[in-house]
């Protein structure tokens, strides 16, 4: 069977693999466009602040409700304040707590999964583990972490990002599961298959079968989870600053800016349409990536 | 203004309602919704306003507050009173005439014995009886003759209106409630769902938390009301979409608090289906001072209690400057509209209780409250935009429950306090939590682990002596206690306690009045330890189609739900 | 693989066992407390009376156990009363809802035919929409249907039902008057005209759902698809001379599906757990609105009983998953 991963030579340096990869990520529309889009969305958040300096809190009672105009390009919201700002501001968040959410969400599945998957003894212990943390009530377990967790960690590290650390662990601990029962039942098929076995025969240790055989082979499947993820965490993001859980109630996301708009979507339906717009564009962004990414990593295509 | 021309235009369409053509059920259906679902329709087991309003269709009290107030006898002769002889000159009895040939909707007699029965029912020790407080000094009731219930209590009763009144304390029927006492009552499913009563409907099936079906009470002692055969009464979802469905789609005929952003009704207005009505009564939105040090680095359970008093609020120059800079009139047009209106007052309403000079805090005064600051010693010393004295940072933590109006109103006066030279950080916390009590919890608004908070109160009835005795030194939460208390504050002036213990001595309504406004001018203008922000009406809304709709405040809104009929 | 089902669903009793016990301590830590929703004019001694009429007084093990006795004794003994017309449980207390004060299994027997018509029917549509998708997507990589599906199915996943839902509703409902805006759980099909009007009220709630469901299974069944499209299997059976729609449907997708039944099987449980969101906004008062209200109130009762025989379904799929997985590639042994 060809099925197994071609190994490395060993003449040849790493970076020589990693240019491999980038030209085939390259050649790949898609995933170019993808980039593109998600790089010029963190340019504008992190350094559109720089060039419009509005504060997103600021309130201005005379100018609320406007529409778009040179003093407020994007308009403003029901206090006057700055949609442009807050925006981008919202969008720094947003984005920095649906990735960093989303990694862990991604890591803690893959590694239960893999486990589960290959090592038969760890396979019960892990899965009842997955029933419990699926079974589990969200709401309640959210407001005890925030009860038990909040004043030490904003003690720690100080109250931004303690509550920075708060919600992603949050966010992570509670939406692994899907991903780690995904990669389970990949991994469970997997290692029947013959190229496995044949490693197996000639004595290759789990880690690296595992490194080299199993994961690139349930990469798929976790960039889609991975995609997905993102957008979960920035909407639940939302939902956590409603339970007073968030960053504090004048701190704008993209989610809780889409959430504060909804009642006025017959008179401002831009004001819900533009969080909305941004959120989709950085998923659909992240999922180009991700699919010219497990393409590029596909040894099967890349070589071809 | 456009809203008052229809409220206006309301009232005349009542004015000319065909009384006399009237038959019971000649207007079919009629559809209510309310954005809280109703759990039970037993107010002795669950005080929500949800649960009392729908159960008000049903069952009903010796006597009700209209819209202005004033007390009507509803199922008895008249309002015993002094003068009339139903309020012994002593003060320590009160008898009620009920009215003859009322008949519960089984068909059988409403008598006294059911008036004591429902006394009995609230009084067990074991029930956990939510309306207990309106029993209070209560020791006995009894029936002296079918129509006549004497109530009897244990030390002159200035008030003794507590009882049977408005919707927490309706009548039910003996013949159901009578094997459900004290601990059985969790057992009587169908009786807490299906009470029988004497209003206007009768349940004909209730789904808990979501919907009630009602029809007319075949018994109802008008026989030519209720004009509505049958009933729907969905509860569940949000404020806005229950306003749509009365404004812009028509579903429904009638939303209970339909509390949105003034520019959002005014929108839904458009739809041309429906209206909204408004009232006035006794809530108030507040911010509370903490009067004492909340600061983590205290100890667990010296933190908020009065062992240390607040490094900061202490001084009423700061309390005094914080409401100054504060514009109540913005507010109040931002958040609520037409339904809210600024205030100075702890209890703006009724009249005979209002204080009416206390309207200094109207005028917004940014300037004059940066004078007060520097009087009281705070500069901005280092030039970073932030007062400070002595070292120590005007800095205060600003905490309330989840709500998009109080996030709006955070966001605004944290604006005007940093244009003060006062850092505010703001905090929001799940309204479940906040209002919990759950002494293991640090976010509740009793524990008050913060410097301000903000939320709203009112009373219930028109009397508010159980209202400002909240105030009084003993009833600070504290670690002792399990942080149950009502002085959220930890307010305490021995004049006050010596007045309040003055009020529950006086009988005489005029004087009553006058020492209730003392008492608030002494926690507001005086103090300054609670900064009135707004007066918060009640904002429903009906279609144009629904007549006899009179908003009241006072009572359950659906208090004059057998006067509603279907204008062709 | 009947050998391991048995020992599965045995080692399931002592696991469920365990979860129900970690979602009552994790409810009896939560802050909260069954009095919020009161309004403040209720006194504090009031307050406590009530809590104490609740049962709060007890501590909490003895709350666990006589919750264990409802729900595994009283409360099967109720059903079989109901089925057989006995009295079996006599006057014993079932578990009773704090908020309404009536047992609890009877409400969630109410609610369970609105959730069922509504999210369930969002489900199985779903799952309908999103397997052939999934299927021509990944046949046809970034053809025009599939940069279509792509985008559409992203969209989808990223904005929130309380946005779709909301825009579903203002354009059919107010400004077409197509649809009505809020469901009727009191109506009851009994003829044509009525089961039209059922069908209307559904429209728009399932259809939130059902994109949101198909959105994210298409994602998994296409990625899945394209990993085996080229594996040489599928170059083997075409060189073999098999007809290519059966070497896609047959062998192709046969392989593909452990990942799809994976979500799969993880999301009929939640068909239980009703859909939150939606069903506030369309005010249909199935499961998911009861379980909202009820943690809201903290009504611990309704919460621990939801939860556990959400825990329940949750056991009892993945099992059905894991023995699917042995049934699509018998190479999978799990004994």
């Amino acid at each position: 069977m060809t099925e197994t991963v071609v190994p490395t030579p060993q003449t040849a340096p790493a970076s020589s693999q990693m240019r491999d990869i980038w030209r085939q990520f390259r050649s790949h529309r898609g995933a170019m466009l993808g980039l593109a889009i998600f790089v010029t969305i963190l340019v504008v958040v992190w350094l559109g602040p720089l060039v419009w300096n509005t504060a997103p809190t600021f309130v201005d009672m005379r100018s609320r409700n406007q529409g778009p105009s040179l003093a407020h390009p994007l308009g403003t919201d029901q206090l006057g304040r700055d949609m442009l700002a807050r925006l981008m501001a919202g969008g720094k968040v947003s984005i920095a707590v649906g990735l960093t959410a989303m990694g862990l969400s991604i890591l803690l599945g893959t590694l239960i999964g893999v486990s589960a998957g290959f090592f038969r003894r760890l396979d019960g212990v892990l899965m009842r583990l997955t029933d419990l943390f699926l079974a589990l009530p969200l709401l309640p377990l959210l407001l005890v972490m925030v009860m038990l967790f909040r004043e030490p960690l904003s003690q720690r590290f100080g109250p931004e990002t303690g509550i920075f650390i708060l919600i992603v662990i949050a966010i992570g601990v509670t939406s692994w599961m899907q991903t780690a029962r995904i990669v389970r039942g990949e991994v469970l098929a997997l290692k029947e298959r013959e190229f496995v076995l044949a490693a197996r025969s000639i004595g290759t240790s789990p880690a690296k079968m595992i490194l080299r055989h199993i994961l690139p082979n349930v990469l798929s499947p976790i960039m889609v989870s991975a995609t997905l993820g993102i957008a979960a965490a920035i909407i639940t993001e939302s939902a956590l600053s409603f339970l007073g859980l968030g960053f504090p109630p004048d701190f704008p996301t993209w989610g809780r800016l889409l959430y504060d708009a909804v009642d006025q979507i017959q008179l401002f339906p831009m004001r819900v349409v533009m969080p909305g717009i941004a959120i989709s564009l950085t998923v659909l962004s992240v999922n180009y990536i991700g699919d010219g990414l497990r393409d590029a990593l596909d040894p099967r295509i890349r070589g071809r | 203004m456009k809203l008052k021309t229809i409220l206006l235009g309301a009232g005349a369409t009542l004015a000319l309602a065909p009384a006399a053509l009237a038959e019971r059920g000649a207007d079919g259906h009629v559809n209510v919704i309310y954005s809280q679902a109703p759990s039970i329709m037993n107010p002795y087991l669950s005080s929500g306003t949800k649960d009392i309003e729908a159960a008000s269709l049903v069952i009903e009290p010796l006597i009700r507050y209209d819209e202005t107030g004033a007390m009507l006898p509803w199922l008895v002769e008249e309002v015993p009173t002094l003068e009339n002889g139903g309020v012994s000159e002593d003060l320590m009895t009160i008898t009620y005439k009920i009215k003859p040939g009322l008949k519960w909707s089984d068909g059988t007699d409403f008598t006294a014995e059911d008036v004591a029965f429902t006394a009995e029912y609230c009084m067990h020790p074991e029930g956990g009886c939510a309306q207990l407080a309106k029993f209070e000094g209560v020791s006995s009731v009894e029936a002296v003759d079918p129509l006549t219930v004497k109530i009897t209590f244990s030390e002159p009763k200035p008030f003794p209106y507590g009882p049977f009144s408005g919707g927490q304390g309706p009548v039910i029927q003996k013949a159901q409630f009578a094997e459900c006492l004290g601990a059985r009552a969790p057992e009587c499913t169908d009786a807490n769902f299906m009470p029988v009563g004497t209003g206007p409907f009768k349940v004909d099936e209730f789904r808990p938390n979501d919907v009630i079906s009602l029809s007319a009470n075949p018994e109802y002692r008008d026989p030519a009301k209720p004009a509505f055969a049958t009933m729907t009464f969905k509860g569940g979802g949000d404020a806005a979409a229950a306003a749509r469905s009365v404004l812009e789609t028509g579903e429904f005929d009638y939303a209970w608090n339909t509390q949105l952003a003034p520019e959002v009704l005014a929108e839904m207005l458009k739809g041309g289906k429906g209206q909204l009505v408004n009232a006035f009564g006794t809530l108030v939105e507040r911010i509370e001072i903490n009067m004492t040090d909340p600061s983590p680095s205290l100890p667990e359970g010296e933190r908020s209690t009065a062992a240390h008093p607040h490094p900061i609020l202490s001084d009423i120059r700061v309390r005094q400057a914080l409401s100054m800079a504060i514009d109540r009139q913005l507010l109040s047009d931002v958040g609520y509209g037409e339904a809210g209106r600024p205030t100075c007052n702890l209890v703006p309403a009724p009249e005979m209780y209002a204080s009416t000079d206390n309207t200094g805090c109207l005028t917004w005064d940014m300037e004059g409250a940066k004078a007060l600051l520097e009087e009281a010693g705070w500069t901005d010393t280092d030039g970073d935009g932030i007062r400070d004295k002595d070292g120590m940072k005007l800095s205060l933590l600003y905490q309330t429950s989840t709500n998009a109006v109080r996030q709006d109103f955070q966001a605004i006066i944290k604006q005007w306090w940093t244009e003060l030279g006062v850092e505010t950080e703001l905090k929001n916390v799940d309204g479940s939590v906040f209002f919990g009590g759950d002494p293991g919890s640090p976010d509740t608004f009793q524990k008050f682990y913060a410097d301000v908070e903000m939320y709203a109160n009112n009373f219930d009835g028109t009397d508010p002596e159980s209202y400002l005795a909240m105030y009084t030194c003993d009833k600070a939460p504290k670690p002792e206690t399990q942080w149950q208390g009502e002085n959220i504050n930890r307010f305490c002036d021995p004049e006050y306690d010596a007045l309040i213990a003055e009020l529950g001595k006086t009988g005489e309504l005029e004087q009553r009045g006058e020492i209730a406004k003392r008492l608030n001018d002494m926690l507001t203008k005086d103090s300054m330890v609670i900064i009135p922000l707004v007066d918060r009406g009640r904002l429903s809304a009906h279609s144009n189609t629904l007549g006899g709709v009179v908003l009241n405040t006072w009572d359950s809104e659906l208090w004059n739900a057998a006067d509603w009929y279907r204008i062709k | 693989m009947l050998t391991y089902t048995i020992r599965r669903l045995l080692i399931a009793i002592p696991t469920l066992l365990f979860i129900s016990l970690i979602i009552f301590l994790l409810l009896d830590l939560a802050p909260g407390d069954p009095m919020a929703q009161m309004p403040l004019t209720v006194p504090p001694e009031v307050r406590q009376r009530m809590r104490e009429a609740l049962g709060l007084g007890e501590p909490i093990h003895m709350r666990y156990l006589l919750w264990l006795k409802q729900f595994f004794v009283i409360e099967p003994l109720n059903i079989l009363d109901q089925m057989l017309g006995t009295d079996m449980a006599g006057d014993a207390q079932r578990v009773i809802s704090w908020q309404t004060r009536s047992p609890v299994a009877d409400i969630i027997a109410q609610r369970i035919p609105q959730t069922l018509w509504v999210v369930g029917l969002a489900y199985v549509l779903g799952v309908a929409i999103a397997l052939p998708i999934g299927i021509l997507s990944a046949y046809r990589q970034y053809s025009w249907f599939d940069q279509l599906g792509t985008f559409v199915s992203m969209v989808g996943f990223s904005v929130p039902t309380f946005f779709t839902g909301v825009v579903l509703i203002i354009l059919f409902a107010v400004n077409l008057n197509w649809f009505p805006s809020i469901y009727d759980t009191t109506h009851r099909v009994t003829d044509w005209d009525s089961f039209v009007f059922q069908i209307r009220q559904m429209v728009l709630p399932v259809t939130v759902l059902a994109l949101y469901n198909a959105s994210q299974i298409s994602r998994f069944m296409r990625a899945s698809m394209l990993d085996n499209l080229r594996q040489d299997y599928v170059r083997t059976a075409r060189a073999k001379g098999l007809r290519e729609r059966a070497v896609v449907l047959t062998h192709v997708l046969r392989n593909s599906m452990i990942p799809v039944v994976t979500v799969i099987a993880l999301g009929v449980p939640t068909i239980f757990g009703g859909a939150i969101i939606t069903e506030q906004v369309f005010k249909v008062n199935g499961l998911g609105q009861l379980l909202i209200t009820a943690i809201q109130a903290n009504d611990i009762p309704m919460v621990q009983t939801l939860t556990f025989i959400f825990a329940v379904l949750i056991v009892l799929f993945n099992l059905v998953a894991d023995v699917l997985y042995g049934l699509l590639d018998p190479r999978i042994r799990y004994d």
